[in-house]
């Protein structure tokens, strides 16, 4: 695939004329995607979805292009005619765009990771297998993903990713008045490890025991809670949403617009967006090159912002290579000190809040957020799991529970490899702790 | 295929309609086979701050295969639309299917054997081509510009999206079906901001989507909507906070569109309660036994399933597995009914449901999914719904939307609210945000707008699905009035 998007990036270097210049882009996968339901298979198939975004310039003037490949040469070069002929059109007809930027230095990288998928028979068989006898539903996606880069400059990049991510859960089964009690299990990665996917599997099957305990239901008020990693993983989302976005500093409409401005977070909290170590190519669309890391959050301060070019051109200062959206691809948190083994003991009495789901901002000003548990949360006392609690929403502001009320993270951190699959497999990642808060906000 | 109504980028020269022609004659053997060819052609206009953004048209074109053999189902979706490709397609679709034969959690019900023969666009009364892209983004300059023109408005932004979707779908019994219209999308926003504090107003937040082209514009209001925008955006940066208490609240329809999303229409989703989305979008606290019998709200409570309201986002005459589309209750005089299910999931769950079988684009599988979801008109106006309260709160315009996994715990957030005392409309309030449970809140429902104050909304992105489809749906409703619910404002 790489050397086909190289050749259709020459076609389309070949195809300019005077004072033109390009940009292209390319987004392929070819993914096999199995859904799950009830430990049977519900509906499995495989897409494969190739996409030239092309975008086209005379000085400052541009426009933009996203086609679909075939794969076929001159289908797909007939295409890109057809599309740069529509370009050429917005180009004659298109202001000067004051905020346009692309890269004019030459930087080619190559991210070729080898393929050590399992085979799709392989996967369904290890995961039937795996929810016999039990209430197991879940969607498995696996299968080479690309994305690439070309400019007329001769810059070319290409990013080629092998992985899988297995997403799934164990449900309570035996008591159809209880829908809404499962372990949640995820198991994603390069190669299929068959004897560690039984092992993630047979320890959410075991916690299934414990969510058999007569449930328990909380009046609303503060309590002290303990958030896992995947909880963190909602809360950084949440922050992701325009909070590191140059552009949503510049014009306050970031919801950490307090930050530093009357409100702090705890010392301990400290964000990077590591892209050295992550999945997503560091190349973004204008095809600048993302720094190794960029702190986001230092000991509870807010540092360097997400700055696309376009963004440092509006704005008046560098850019850090961002994509457009500047929202954190490989999101870092620094880990804190509390060992997985003291948990529960160190949370005392209080709520286990293994998942979150549903988020969004009650008051954005106060970076107030609010958001439902999910799967398996337990209410905890003197530092023993006594019961599965009935789900309950919070409504809390993260410079209370992220600043003052923050007794803890954990010095243990998870990979989060994102299991988004709008439009495409996503690239996401974020490597965080868990996190142990006093006097969280439950509500409803 | 016409073109006229179309963005203006044609790659392709081949009609979607060959491309299932072309399939017939490479189909796998098998019990029964299905293509869907879909073909997205959209443009995107926009003005930030005053700049316009980079012109953005895109031309998708591809082909999901399904095939169904011995028991299996499986399904091959590829961009690749030359015979090659779909010769692949359809050998993935026959290797899924042979693979689970046997291990599925249902198996698939006969396919229609009718061969039904059906095609139609819907034609938009002013074409999204019909004014130039240099007009309309002038016109788009001129109403972000006034947008602005006060210090404290510090972001703003005009744009209009247009998608011209057209589908087909062909079978193994014969059968074929074309559907083509267009989608269009604007968005306005306004964001003020002082001392630590932004509020931001919008035309709509994403909850303004027709299906047509221009003349929806016009419609809506949305060519002199800007300085309405900015003004409310400079008097929301003024106004107190939303009371705390519970009181009646009084929701618009650009806010009852998401409540009945929410907390109705994902509920009654046949899928949901079949268990197939426990693992993403969630279970339901809705069960079988319910249709039929369950108060899901009071008697003032109407709610349709509605694919013929011109100008709603998902009108459409057949569904994406090819089932033909109909008016349909799904609660009536507050009883619940009838659920939001396909042909399979009605096979499944041996009840009847809807033709609501749906996909975002031809690499997606369908799945069960709200199209029009509309609550039926009452009979007050406006200023009586308001004259009954005698505290309480009108909420305008969705921000802020969270619910639990089963449907039920909701709370949403707004972005305007006014105070209502002893019947009258008082001062505008910031932050207004309300909390509730679905199995209760319905019942709490004491008004319901006259026709005259139903106004249509829906929204582009609902999400939903393995592997995730976000999919435009369509919601008409009036204004409706509430009892006894607990709102409260920032801070």
């Amino acid at each position: 695939m790489q050397e086909y998007f190289y050749a259709l990036a020459d076609a389309i270097a070949a195809r300019l004329s005077g004072d033109e210049g390009f940009v292209a882009n390319f987004s392929g996968e070819r993914s096999h995607f199995v859904r799950f339901n009830r430990s049977a298979v519900r509906q499995p198939g495989t897409v494969t979805q190739n996409y030239l975004s092309l975008s086209l310039f005379r000085g400052r003037r541009h426009g933009d292009a996203t086609i679909t490949v075939t794969e076929d040469r001159e289908e797909d070069v007939a295409r890109i005619d057809n599309a740069l002929a529509t370009l050429r059109e917005m180009v004659a007809s298109a202001a000067e765009d004051p905020h346009f930027l692309v890269s004019t230095e030459v930087r080619s990288t190559e991210r070729i990771a080898p393929d050590r998928l399992p085979t799709p028979d392989d996967a369904v068989e290890g995961i039937l297998a795996a929810g016999t006898g039990e209430d197991l539903v879940g969607f498995y996606a696996a299968g080479p993903m690309y994305a690439g880069f070309a400019n007329s400059f001769g810059q070319r990049n290409w990013h080629a990713v092998n992985a899988f991510n297995f997403d799934a859960c164990f449900y309570l089964r035996d008591d159809p008045a209880i829908k809404d009690r499962a372990v949640k299990m995820d198991y994603a990665g390069f190669a299929w490890d068959g004897p560690e996917f039984s092992a993630r599997a047979a320890a959410a099957r075991d916690k299934l025991a414990l969510l058999a305990r007569p449930p328990k239901t909380l009046a609303p008020g503060g309590y002290r809670v303990f958030l896992a990693p995947a909880a963190m993983e909602d809360i950084m989302g949440m922050l992701s949403w325009d909070g590191f976005s140059l552009s949503a500093r510049r014009t306050a409409t970031t919801p950490l617009l307090r930050l530093g401005n009357g409100e702090t977070f705890s010392p301990l909290v400290s964000v990077t967006e590591n892209i050295a170590d992550g999945l997503a190519p560091a190349f973004q669309s204008e095809g600048f090159i993302s720094p190794d890391r960029i702190p986001l959050i230092s000991r509870g301060a807010a540092a360097e912002c997400l700055a696309s070019p376009r963004s440092g051109v509006e704005f008046e200062t560098a850019h850090n290579g961002a994509a457009a959206h500047e929202s954190p691809q490989a999101l870092d948190m620094a880990p804190g000190t509390l060992a997985d083994s003291a948990i529960l003991a160190a949370l005392g009495t209080g709520v286990y809040m293994g998942n979150l789901w549903y988020l969004n901002y009650s008051d954005r000003n106060a970076c107030r957020m609010t958001g439902m548990t999910r799967f398996a949360t337990f209410w905890v006392e003197n530092g023993v799991i006594v019961a599965p609690l009935n789900v309950m929403r919070f409504d809390d502001s993260a410079y209370r529970f992220l600043g003052r009320n923050l007794i803890g993270l954990t010095a243990a951190r998870e990979w989060r490899l994102s299991t988004d699959t709008y439009e495409s497999r996503s690239t996401r990642s974020m490597h965080l702790p868990g996190a142990l808060i006093e006097d969280f906000r439950l509500t409803l | 295929m016409g073109a006229a109504w179309c963005p203006s980028m044609n790659t392709s020269s081949t009609s979607i309609a060959s491309i299932a022609e072309r399939f017939t004659a490479v189909a796998p053997a098998c019990d029964h086979w299905s293509i869907r060819v879909v073909r997205q052609r959209s443009e995107h206009l926009s003005v930030t701050r005053g700049v316009p953004d980079p012109v953005h048209v895109g031309d998708d074109i591809g082909v999901m295969v399904t095939v169904v053999k011995d028991g299996g189902l499986g399904y091959g979706a590829t961009s690749d639309i030359t015979s090659l490709g779909l010769v692949r397609a359809g050998r993935e679709a026959c290797d899924w299917a042979n693979r689970v034969a046997g291990r599925m959690v249902a198996v698939p019900p006969t396919p229609h054997q009718s061969a039904v023969r059906f095609d139609h666009e819907v034609r938009p009364a002013r074409p999204w081509s019909s004014v130039s892209r240099a007009d309309k983004m002038a016109r788009l300059g001129v109403l972000a510009a006034g947008l602005t023109g006060n210090e404290r408005i510090v972001n703003w932004q005009a744009g209009l999206s247009f998608t011209d979707e057209e589908v087909v779908i062909a079978t193994s019994e014969g059968g074929f079906i074309r559907q083509r219209y267009g989608l269009i999308v604007p968005d306005l926003e306004a964001s003020a901001s002082a001392e630590s504090e932004t509020q931001t107003r919008t035309f709509g937040r994403g909850g303004t989507i027709r299906q047509g082209g221009l003349e929806a514009l016009d419609d809506l209001g949305f060519w002199n909507a800007g300085p309405r925008i900015a003004g409310e955006a400079l008097e929301l940066l003024a106004a107190p906070d939303c009371p705390t208490g519970v009181m009646d609240l009084l929701l618009s329809p650009d806010q009852m569109y998401i409540q009945i999303h929410e907390s109705i229409g994902h509920p009654l989703e046949l899928d949901r309660i079949l268990g197939d989305e426990r693992n993403y979008a969630g279970t339901s606290f809705v069960s079988l036994d319910m249709f039929g019998g369950y108060v899901y709200g009071s008697s003032l409570l109407n709610v349709t399933f509605d694919p013929g309201v011109s100008g709603e986002a998902a009108s459409y005459a057949f569904d994406d597995d090819g089932t033909r589309a109909s008016r349909e209750h799904l609660i009536r005089d507050g009883i619940l009914v009838r659920p939001l299910g396909g042909a399979f999931s009605q096979a499944r769950a041996n009840v009847s449901g809807v033709s609501n079988a749906r996909a975002c684009s031809w690499n997606r599988p369908t799945i069960d999914r709200m199209a029009n979801l509309n609550v039926e008109p009452g009979g007050s106006r406006l200023e009586d719904l308001v004259a009954q309260v005698e505290n309480g709160v009108l909420m305008e315009t969705n921000t802020s939307w969270s619910i639990d996994d089963s449907r039920n715990k909701f709370q949403f957030g707004c972005e305007r609210g006014r105070l209502i005392r002893d019947g009258v409309l008082g001062p505008v309030v910031k932050n207004p945000n309300y909390r509730g449970i679905s199995a209760t809140f319905w019942r709490s429902l004491k008004g319901l707008g006259d026709a005259a104050s139903l106004r249509v909304h829906g929204t582009p992105t609902c999400g939903k699905g393995e592997p995730n489809q976000a999919i435009h749906v369509g919601h008409a409703t009036p204004p409706g009035l509430f009892a006894d619910v607990q709102v409260f404002g920032g801070g």
